[in-house]
């Protein structure tokens, strides 16, 4: 089976944020919450790098691991999903994820958390694929359309990734290797050779 | 810098051969280094506002999921069952502190109504954290098998508002206590003799002891000073509208739960012999009076400050 994989190949990132809004777009998500962001190192200065993050769908994820509840589960395609009806937003798959992927609508006074959300890899929920209930709850369902995720899918640089990990890391390597090796492996005057 | 890591030690003895290989440990790469900023929790810039969103990694949750999934969840449920365990052998080998002396009939004062009522509020609340708390904790091995994902969900969904709700009303309750009794729990010369006897749970003697014997004082700071951390660090997760950090939290949850399992434990201990641990214990923190046997016995000096007060009492 595949294994679903995010890949952002930081010498293409230019920062426009376009994965982000069409995150949001797509999945109609909550106020306040962004299931991607970009984030830049170095901003401004000589070298400056950007990455998009979002949930990178972890094979030992720590967010399941924790979970009071148990309400993570991983998909056959690899993909680490949750189920809002269980979810009780104690917060602590927040704590332990590594990239801040689970987000909170809040909910009610002193910041109470509401249900956690994050990225799905565009693959819904536990509702029945492409229902109204999974559309509301997670988003939508592209994976069962034979879609990949949206803000891959539409990167104008193709600097994000997504899909079958074997793929992805094909492709990354075939660009690192017209590259040209180790230290070039990295950089903005290589990186669009092909 | 890695290289350097493992280079530098060695060069002690051979320093003339691995001259040129530490020249090269000198050119990092700088696209590494990057990478090495990357994973240790350099803050950048994201046009996505929110609670630390400009930070990529965060590496010291994978730390706290460690430690509180291995040794916390580990030596905490070891240390309550062991709790339990050496209560009940206790219990077997000595038996219940019966009255030695046959009750008078005469009681006295030891708890006026206020008392008993910020014991008992304060007691019920503790209860109830303790078991919504310990729900968080061990429900998931515990709880699911018994109800399923959806019922344990459920019961979890309250039980954190609950524990959510309470934690600050028991810290009310806390402050209170530490206001009302901590005069009476200053330790003494008698207590140190009390210690020496083991307050009599061992053998057959009774040492002195005022109104608080030495084994209440103890507990009642015990309670006091985890009692503080407990809510303090309850209070950071409690109200995450400020913003603190991820790491902040982390450290706090972990303060909150090894408190938390600490005082559990002691306070097993204090309701056994509060209860089935000493005959008559209760009956002064229940209906606020006890009978003059049972002061005279365990609290030899309270009973007779209070019996030449008012020497015909009740
Ligand atoms: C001021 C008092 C307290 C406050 C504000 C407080 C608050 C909290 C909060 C916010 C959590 C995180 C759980 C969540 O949000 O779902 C928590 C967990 C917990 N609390 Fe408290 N609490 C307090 C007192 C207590 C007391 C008295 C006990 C027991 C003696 C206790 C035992 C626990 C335990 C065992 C956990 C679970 C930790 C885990 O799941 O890893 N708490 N508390
Ligand atoms: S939420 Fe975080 S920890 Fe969980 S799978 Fe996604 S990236 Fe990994
Ligand atoms: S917030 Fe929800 S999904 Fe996250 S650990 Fe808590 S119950 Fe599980």
């Amino acid at each position: 089976m595949a294994r679903m994989k995010f890949l952002c190949d930081a010498e293409r990132c230019i920062e426009c944020n376009a994965c982000v809004t069409a995150c949001k777009n797509e999945h109609e998500v909550p106020w306040g919450v962004n299931r991607r962001r970009v984030v830049t190192l170095d901003d401004g200065v000589p070298g400056e790098k950007s990455i998009s993050v979002a949930c990178m769908h972890c094979s030992d994820a720590p967010c399941q691991a924790v979970c009071p509840v148990d309400c993570f589960y991983t998909t056959e395609d690899g993909v680490v999903l949750h189920d809002k009806d269980m979810c009780i937003g104690c917060g602590y798959c927040f704590y332990a994820c590594p990239f801040g992927a689970p987000q909170y609508p809040q909910q009610g006074a002193f910041g109470s958390r509401g249900k956690m959300d994050k990225c799905t890899f565009c693959a819904g929920g536990p509702e029945p694929d492409n229902s109204a209930e999974e559309l509301e709850k997670y988003g939508r369902n592209r994976l069962a359309e034979g879609k990949l995720p949206l803000c891959a899918e539409m990167c104008s640089t193709k600097a994000l990734l997504a899909g079958d990990g074997d793929v992805v890391s094909d492709l990354f390597r075939n660009r690192v290797v017209r590259r040209e090796g180790r230290p070039e492996v990295w950089g903005w005057n290589t990186a669009y050779k092909d | 810098m890695l290289l350097a890591i493992f280079l530098l030690p060695m060069t002690g003895y051979i320093s003339t051969g691995f001259a040129t290989a530490d020249e090269q440990a000198q050119h990092t790469n700088p696209r590494a280094d990057y990478w090495r900023q990357v994973r240790d929790n350099t803050n950048g810039y994201s046009a996505v506002k929110g609670r630390e969103t400009n930070e990529l990694i965060q590496g010291s949750g994978e730390t706290w999921r460690q430690l509180r999934n291995g040794p916390v969840a580990l030596i905490g449920s070891g240390l309550l069952i062991f709790t339990l365990a050496v209560l009940t052998v206790f219990y077997v080998w000595r038996g219940k502190v019966e009255l030695t002396h046959p009750r008078t009939g005469k009681t006295i004062e030891r708890w006026t109504l206020n008392e008993r009522r910020l014991h008992w509020v304060t007691a019920g609340l503790f209860v109830i954290l303790t078991v919504t708390g310990l729900s968080l904790l061990y429900g998931r091995a515990v709880l699911i098998p018994l109800f399923g994902h959806h019922g344990f969900a459920a019961y979890a969904d309250l039980a954190k508002w609950f524990h959510n709700i309470l934690g600050p009303l028991f810290m009310i309750g806390l402050i209170l206590m530490i206001v009302n009794w901590a005069s009476l729990n200053l330790f003494n010369r008698i207590d140190l003799e009390w210690f020496k006897q083991y307050g009599g749970m061992v053998g057959d003697s009774h040492p002195s002891a005022e109104k608080l014997n030495a084994g209440e004082k103890l507990f009642f700071w015990c309670l006091v000073f985890a009692g503080i951390f407990l809510c303090l660090s309850g209070l950071v997760l409690d109200f995450p509208n400020f913003n603190q950090e991820r790491e902040l939290i982390q450290l706090s949850h972990l303060i909150h739960v090894v408190t938390a399992i600490g005082l559990i434990a002691f306070s097993l201990g204090h309701i056994y012999i509060a209860t089935i641990g000493t005959e008559g214990a209760l009956e002064g923190m229940v209906t606020g009076q006890v009978d003059t046997a049972w002061a005279e016995q365990h609290h030899d000096l309270w009973a007779k400050e209070v019996m030449n007060k008012e020497p015909d009492s009740h």
